[in-house]
């Protein structure tokens, strides 16, 4: 508790990350999946993590969002560390906005009801103040004529557009993306990677496990490298995917340029 | 475009299947002979069937009639004159049948919603509670109804409680609304647990409470999802009703079986289930209208 004013004076100063982690580990089933994890994230950055499947992106996104409990380490969003036990976990939610890899849009809604959902029932914001912003955000992504249709009549790309909409209407101070476009075909791949872009021009703060390496280059402050459970390496896009010093993110890039991915 | 229609036109069923447009398609002989020979055996079911219908009535028929004890029979269970007696009282009696089915169709729903809420609710502080929603629902799954009717109908009164009903109708409807309760809370609770977990996580991570992720996203989904088998359910309830005639309560059964105890002939009872059966026809009927569209927006790629 002595530490409380201390988080105060820290999350005021502009250059105090917005999301920290310190030797976060987490298993499942006895198998760890993130052995000794340290992240910081800096506000209006975008943080990519990389790797390949099973490296543990996905689960150290989860882990931030208290959608699974770490087993060891701690984590601070802004300062408070979320991983105290006594936190209000559905506070610290109201945070964050993730977006999965496979939408989760609620397919019993329409787009304008899956969007206004937690603005209303959580942030207890009116009916149609939720509404006009939501469809304030649906336009600039152009969705506008969509806001009254269900999620199964949208393609791929359109519901990932919603599903990043439905997270920004709370105006979250972190944004989480699941690897976003893996469930995309190609085509629709650039429509919902030009909102990200949009996104970090306006200076939201980020976190994304990418398999699009090509997009992880051009978008991120900071690339994180993550092998069997930890970061194995970190640093500006220009310094992994230019000159990673380690030898398994060498052949892993090598592995992905091979593929035709970068 | 119109004068290459005309020829397979000729052939009826053709037109439909041609892709309109604007190019200048003209089905193959290919195409033509292998629709004829879809025609062709087409026909030849629908005449098979129409055959097989045929004699396996008369078949029936005959074996029917030239039974030894057919008139008889007929006398007993047929009877014009018998059944003329019988369908308005029987009638009369069906309304308690209808407002029985409503009044417990509704609190069987409410108590079953309720049972199943319980049972996924988490944290050691509803450990009791979870657990007399699964024993209410292993004992009353378990027990036959008609003894559950009688134990309720017969045992209430015998205790002779002060201000408790003796009214078989009550207690009828109480022994119907505690054992579809269970049938239905279990039909709800298979709701709950086949919309996929994501749909949890996707809530949760809006920032909204268990509880609101439940009531918003995961019991909506659990409810649309469960349609067909709880009007299923329903369709069965509807007929039981029919068994709160062993308190005594005069409905279209106990209708029947007074003129059958006054008269001997059965044919009132014959009465009673013809009016059943076309009571729970519509009923069906619509749970598979439900079903098919359900099944149709599925295949439309919904994920409901």
């Amino acid at each position: 508790m002595s530490d409380a004013p201390k988080a105060a004076e820290v999350s005021e100063a502009s250059d105090a990350p917005v999301l920290r982690m310190e030797s976060v580990r987490k298993t499942f089933g006895g198998s760890p999946v993130l052995r000794d994890v340290d992240l910081e994230v800096a506000p209006h950055t975008v943080t990519a993590l990389i790797g390949a499947s099973g490296s543990g992106k996905s689960t150290l996104l989860r882990c931030a969002n208290l959608l699974e409990e770490i087993d060891d380490g701690a984590i601070w969003l802004d300062g408070e560390e979320i991983t105290d036990p006594r936190v209000d976990q559905d506070a610290v939610r109201r945070r964050i906005g993730v977006v999965f890899q496979s939408y989760n849009l609620f397919p019993h809604m329409t787009v304008l009801e899956n969007i206004t959902l937690a603005p209303r029932r959580v942030h207890g914001v009116g009916r149609a103040e939720a509404e006009e912003r939501a469809r304030e955000l649906l336009d600039r992504l152009g969705l506008g004529a969509r806001a009254g249709e269900y999620p199964d009549r949208l393609s791929g790309g359109q519901q990932q557009r919603v599903a990043i909409v439905r997270a920004l209407a709370v105006r979250p101070r972190l944004l989480l993306l699941d690897e976003i476009t893996a469930a995309l075909d190609p085509e629709l791949v650039g429509e919902v990677l030009t909102v990200v872009r949009d996104l970090k021009d306006e200076g939201m703060t980020m976190v994304l496990a990418t398999h699009e390496m090509g997009f992880a280059r051009d978008v991120a402050d900071q690339v994180c490298f993550l092998d069997g459970g930890v970061v194995l390496e970190r640093g500006t896009a220009g310094e992994i995917f230019g000159d990673p010093r380690q030898e398994r993110t060498r052949r892993f890039l090598r592995r992905i340029v091979e593929s035709g991915r970068l | 475009m119109t004068v290459v229609k005309q020829e397979p036109g000729r052939d009826g069923a053709d037109d439909s299947g041609m892709p309109g447009g604007d190019d200048d398609y003209v089905p193959s002989a290919r195409r033509l002979d292998r629709e004829r020979y879809k025609r062709a055996r087409s026909r030849r079911a629908t005449g098979i069937a129409a055959l097989s219908t045929l004699v396996t009535a008369v078949v029936l028929y005959v074996v029917v009639v030239n039974a030894p004890g057919w008139p008889r029979t007929k006398e007993t269970f047929f009877s014009a004159e018998y059944a003329r007696e019988a369908l308005p009282k029987v009638l009369e009696g069906l309304w308690l049948n209808v407002r029985l089915l409503l009044v417990c169709g509704a609190a069987v729903l409410v108590l079953g919603m309720l049972i199943a809420v319980a049972r996924t609710l988490r944290g050691p502080v509803f450990f009791p509670v979870r657990a007399l929603a699964a024993a209410y629902t292993d004992f009353f799954r378990g027990l036959p109804l008609i003894i559950n009717l009688m134990i309720v109908v017969l045992g209430v009164p015998a205790l002779r409680l002060q201000g408790v009903t003796v009214d078989p109708v009550l207690l009828g409807g109480t022994a119907l609304t505690l054992t579809y309760s269970a049938y239905v809370a279990e039909v709800f609770r298979a709701g709950i647990e086949s919309v996929h977990p994501s749909q949890r996580a996707a809530a949760r991570s809006l920032g909204l409470t268990n509880r609101q992720a439940l009531r918003h996203v995961v019991l909506p989904q659990a409810v649309r999802r469960q349609v067909p088998p709880l009007l299923n359910d329903l369709v069965s309830l509807q007929k039981d009703t029919g068994l709160v005639s062993i308190g005594g309560a005069i409905d279209a059964v106990r209708a029947a079986d007074i003129i059958v105890g006054r008269s001997l002939n059965y044919t009132p009872y014959i009465v009673a289930g013809l009016v059943f059966v076309a009571l729970t026809i519509p009923m069906t009927r619509l749970t598979d209208w439900v079903t098919a569209r359900m099944d149709r927006r599925r295949a439309q790629g919904g994920t409901i």
